[in-house]
């Protein structure tokens, strides 16, 4: 991305859009925290420094559960309503040491669980494209706010889908990198194992640039892989010659909209016309993914929001001693979806229920992942798949939090085996975008946005219409 | 030991107690095991902290790696088997002075398993042997104060994150006093290896007790109950008496015990039952996603082994082996790897260990005692102790001066020679002026004089005393003698 306007100009320029799009509470909702006076002075300081940083003077929002200095850091939750954190995520590090100018924190599914961003304490997303429905989640408001224009990159955060899903409903970009590639340090946890910041942006080059930046090994996350980070926007112009694509046909069921699978082939047919081998593939243990999921998760997760006790900070509601104030406390700053998920994974954790959920499920969990290094081991570079079963639905259309999970049934295999993935607008069915996924093997996200770049390109215009 | 009343005794003289310890000990490391925070003790309350030990969101945990060091070494010094690979993994309960609402700690992978010490001898000569079950790495956590401020607690959270090893024992003691023996074994060896400040004052060494009760002969376990609250050696001791006579006396009146959680009351010495809420938790352990499964590589351990100090008991076999010292004399300069250190230098200056032993049992002991110093910061450096020693040796100085020469170098530092020149305490051996006083003490006493000169060799002792105080005793004593031998006809 090359700027030719000022820091401050590109700022400003930000902020009239939050304006004109209605960000706030007010309309799409996607922005909950931002301090103009702030942002615009950062932008300021870095033009008479002359900061010469790749993201020099860009603006960028991220999701309220990564740690920022100065703005609050509520993971969309009473628990932390007001909560501002003493020190700064690496991901914010990195991308304000690159010039970036953080402009606002966005809404999202409370503490990042959910599909809709309607189970946001302040309320849900709309999304830009039809805003009567959900944008989806958790990483909802980031996505809304590169659908809205009001930035060309955000900061997200999956866990199971939760940047590629709403990168599917609202036509944007949204990269999940291998699990390791970009530093947790000040991503609030929800599940430890599977959690990963990712990236949403206007193409594949914004997004291609930030994880330029924000990747690579951190002393702060010994999870964090000592890998060397390559040029990823050198992967643009690669052709396609020689790359295997994999068509696994556990994610092309026959219950898919047609429409969806249409522009899935659509889509595939590009890469194919561009030097590129399709080749159909299977991964068998996919439809395991959303079980094991839904119990590794809430299981990592109820030991994670542990911490959110009103002892140190957040909210506290006195009851009738300790036993009292946690109770009062976490009943009142929790909403119901993460009440349920802690509630099930502290069940699942339970003695004499280790074995026969947690531990089964892990063992599971393997296995989804040897898919993976199968299908990767035999030739295939990549695989590509619909990113959701379907675009993005109205609000309250999944009452039923079963139905709901669902949605994340193509999406959450790749955190499950810590492969990268990025979604990729294809194409509309009843003018709602829909998205492709690219999903590649470890740490390889120079392939993945290789074909992403690709289908950019091929697509054009046709992969907002 | 607690003497225990008449019906008592005989309520427990049919059973055997059996006892296994968990201990948890804090390491001696600069910082956290999972941050950068400073572990010293006594600074003011939650001046220790930082976004990782508050567990602020969004923080995650960095692995000490001073830590595993120490822990490694604890564990090859208690004879256990150190694993490659071990598994950090989260206890998790809600308590306020536990910030992350979880302990990282480790649990089906430890660091450590199948150690063994011995801790002393039984009647016929066979070694008393305590089997190690495990040993494992985990954090500490902060501190609840509950009587200092009118109705609420207030935390203290310098010590959240404190690294400690947990050092769990096979049920091998059959009485407390067994207890207290592995106890001080256990300490004995940490300090030795410096992996810990082993206070239990301080709160560096917290003793967890498994007790059960047993009739004599019978193989299989009792139901045990946990006793928490121990803050002393004799605690200890004391705890394990109170509870083995309480179970032994449901035992004897048919009833079952239960398994739970007892505390120990020092001021009242007695056991109760721990509220319920201060027990049986389900932990929900499970691996810790934060932190990669720990591999140590087997050179490193072999390292770690290679570099262990000499242990307190070989080093007293080899005292008794090398200098040939009495088992009592041993166990003293043994006591710990410093003092036993200074003994050793004084021993190899000076040459002759017996005497260097009854001067650093003696005088050194004394001064450290009364002054509460340790022996690395004492002033009488071993070497000008061994200096001290070789001249009463040879006669440059006598035992008596020795003694006034040693109470100035304890608060000066100065070295013996010069002490000694500067108060005149070198022993006077020339004839004519020991004759002087020979003959100056005769003159100025007659009659004892008298009676010696007529044959009362008892007053040889009082004579020669009045010689030495005449010459401040700087006169050489045996010389003293036989000039009063001579007079003596």
């Amino acid at each position: 991305m090359t700027t030719t306007t000022s820091a401050a100009e590109a700022v400003a320029a930000s902020l009239r859009r939050m304006d004109e799009v209605k960000a706030g509470a007010d309309g799409l909702n996607c922005i909950l925290w931002s301090d103009r006076e702030h942002a615009l002075a950062e932008a300021r300081a870095i033009d008479e420094s002359r900061a010469q940083g790749p993201l020099a003077g860009v603006p960028f929002v991220a999701k309220d559960n990564i740690a920022t200095l100065h703005l609050p850091t509520t993971c969309g939750s009473r628990i932390l309503e007001g909560y501002v954190s003493p020190y700064q995520a690496t991901v914010i590090r990195r991308l304000r040491e690159a010039g970036a100018v953080l402009v606002a924190k966005t809404n999202c599914d409370e503490f990042a669980m959910g599909s809709s961003n309607e189970h946001s304490a302040y309320g849900p997303v709309r999304n830009p494209i039809c805003p009567t429905r959900v944008p989806g989640g958790s990483s909802g408001g980031s996505a809304a706010a590169v659908a809205a224009g009001i930035v060309r990159i955000a900061l997200g955060s999956e866990t199971g889908g939760s940047v590629r899903q709403p990168a599917a409903f609202c036509g944007v970009v949204g990269v999940k990198p291998t699990y390791g590639r970009v530093s947790r340090y000040g991503l609030v946890a929800f599940a430890s194992s599977l959690d990963q910041v990712g990236v949403f942006g206007a193409t594949v080059d914004d997004a291609a640039l930030a994880m330029e930046v924000i990747a690579g090994r951190d002393p702060l996350d010994s999870t964090s892989a000592d890998v060397p980070v390559p040029r990823y926007r050198a992967a643009a112009d690669r052709p396609l010659e020689g790359l295997v694509i994999g068509r696994p046909k556990e994610y092309f069921p026959p219950s898919l909209d047609p429409r969806i699978a249409a522009l899935c082939d659509r889509a595939l047919d590009a890469l194919r016309a561009q030097g590129a081998t399709v080749r159909d593939v299977s991964l068998p243990h996919t439809d395991l993914a959303i079980p094991v999921y839904y119990i590794v998760a809430p299981a990592e997760a109820s030991s994670n929001l542990a911490r959110f006790d009103g002892v140190r900070y957040g909210l506290r509601v006195t009851g009738d001693g300790l036993r009292g104030m946690y109770e009062a406390t976490r009943s009142r700053g929790f909403g119901p979806e993460v009440t349920r998920r802690i509630l099930l994974g502290t069940y699942v954790l339970s003695a004499g229920y280790y074995d026969a959920y947690y531990k089964k499920a892990q063992e599971v969990r393997t296995l989804i992942a040897q898919d993976f290094r199968t299908v990767f081991g035999n030739g295939v570079h990549a695989l590509f798949t619909p990113t959701t079963p379907t675009p993005a639905f109205e609000f309250g259309a999944k009452a039923d939090p079963y139905e709901m999970y669902l949605n994340d049934i193509f999406t959450a295999t790749a955190n499950l085996a810590g492969v990268p993935g990025i979604s990729v607008p294809v194409g509309r069915v009843d003018g709602l975008p829909i998205g492709g996924q690219i999903l590649a093997g470890h740490f390889e996200e120079m392939t993945m946005f290789q074909i992403a770049y690709a289908l950019e390109r091929a697509l054009g215009a046709e992969a907002h219409r | 030991m607690t003497t225990l009343s008449t019906p008592a005794r005989a309520v427990t003289e049919r059973y055997e107690m059996v006892v296994g310890l968990e201990v948890h000990v804090q390491l001696r490391t600069r910082t956290k095991a999972f941050c950068c925070c400073d572990t010293a003790f006594g600074a003011p309350p939650n001046t220790n902290t930082c976004p990782i030990c508050l567990a602020l969101p969004g923080t995650l945990p960095l692995l000490n790696a001073e830590a595993v060091r120490l822990a490694v070494r604890a564990a090859l010094a208690l004879g256990c088997t150190v694993h490659e690979t071990s598994i950090f993994a989260r206890k998790n309960y809600f308590y306020p002075d536990l910030p992350k609402g979880y302990q990282i700690s480790q649990y089906d992978r430890p660091l450590a398993t199948g150690g063994r010490i011995a801790i002393g001898k039984n009647a016929d000569g066979t070694p008393i042997t305590i089997g190690i079950t495990r040993l494992h790495m985990e954090e500490d956590a902060g501190k609840s104060i509950h009587d200092r401020y009118g109705g609420a607690t207030a935390i203290d959270l310098n010590r959240a994150g404190v690294p400690l090893i947990e050092i769990v024992s096979e049920p091998d003691m059959r009485s407390a006093r067994e207890a207290v023996a592995y106890l001080k074994v256990l300490k004995q060896i940490l300090e030795y290896i410096d992996v810990s400040d082993v206070n239990m004052e301080e709160g560096s060494l917290r003793v967890d007790a498994n007790i059960s009760a047993r009739l004599r002969g019978e193989t299989r376990l009792g139901t045990k109950t946990e006793v928490k609250n121990m803050n002393s050696f004799s605690g200890v001791e004391r705890a394990l008496e109170a509870e083995f006579v309480r179970q032994c006396t449901l035992l004897e009146r048919g009833e079952k015990i239960h398994q739970q959680t007892m505390l120990w009351d020092g001021a009242r010495g007695e056991v109760r039952p721990a509220r319920s809420k201060e027990e049986s938790h389900d932990y929900r352990y499970f691996p810790e996603p934060d932190l990669p499964p720990l591999r140590l590589d087997r050179a490193w351990i072999e390292q770690i082994r290679a570099e262990l100090p000499e242990l307190p008991q070989a080093r007293q076999a080899r005292f008794a082996e090398s200098y040939a010292l009495p088992a009592g004399d041993i166990e003293v300069l043994t006591a710990n790897a410093k003092l036993a250190d200074y003994f050793e230098s004084v021993a190899r200056q000076h040459g002759d260990a017996k005497s260097a032993a009854n001067w650093v049992m003696g005088e050194v002991l004394a001064a450290l005692n009364a002054t509460g110093q340790s022996v690395e910061h004492f002033a009488v450096r071993p070497a000008d102790l061994a200096k001290l020693l070789d001249l009463v040796r040879d006669g440059v100085v006598s035992h008596s001066a020795a003694k006034q020469i040693f109470a100035h170098m304890a608060e000066t530092g100065d070295p013996p020679q010069q002490i000694a020149e500067r108060e005149g305490l070198i022993q006077v051996r020339d004839a004519d002026e020991l004759a002087r006083w020979v003959d100056e003490v005769l003159a100025e006493n007659p009659t004892e004089a008298a009676r010696f000169k007529n044959g009362e060799k008892k007053l040889l002792g009082v004579l020669v005393g009045l010689v030495m105080k005449k010459s401040k005793g700087r006169a050489d004593p045996r010389r003293v003698n036989q000039l009063l031998s001579e007079r003596g006809g």
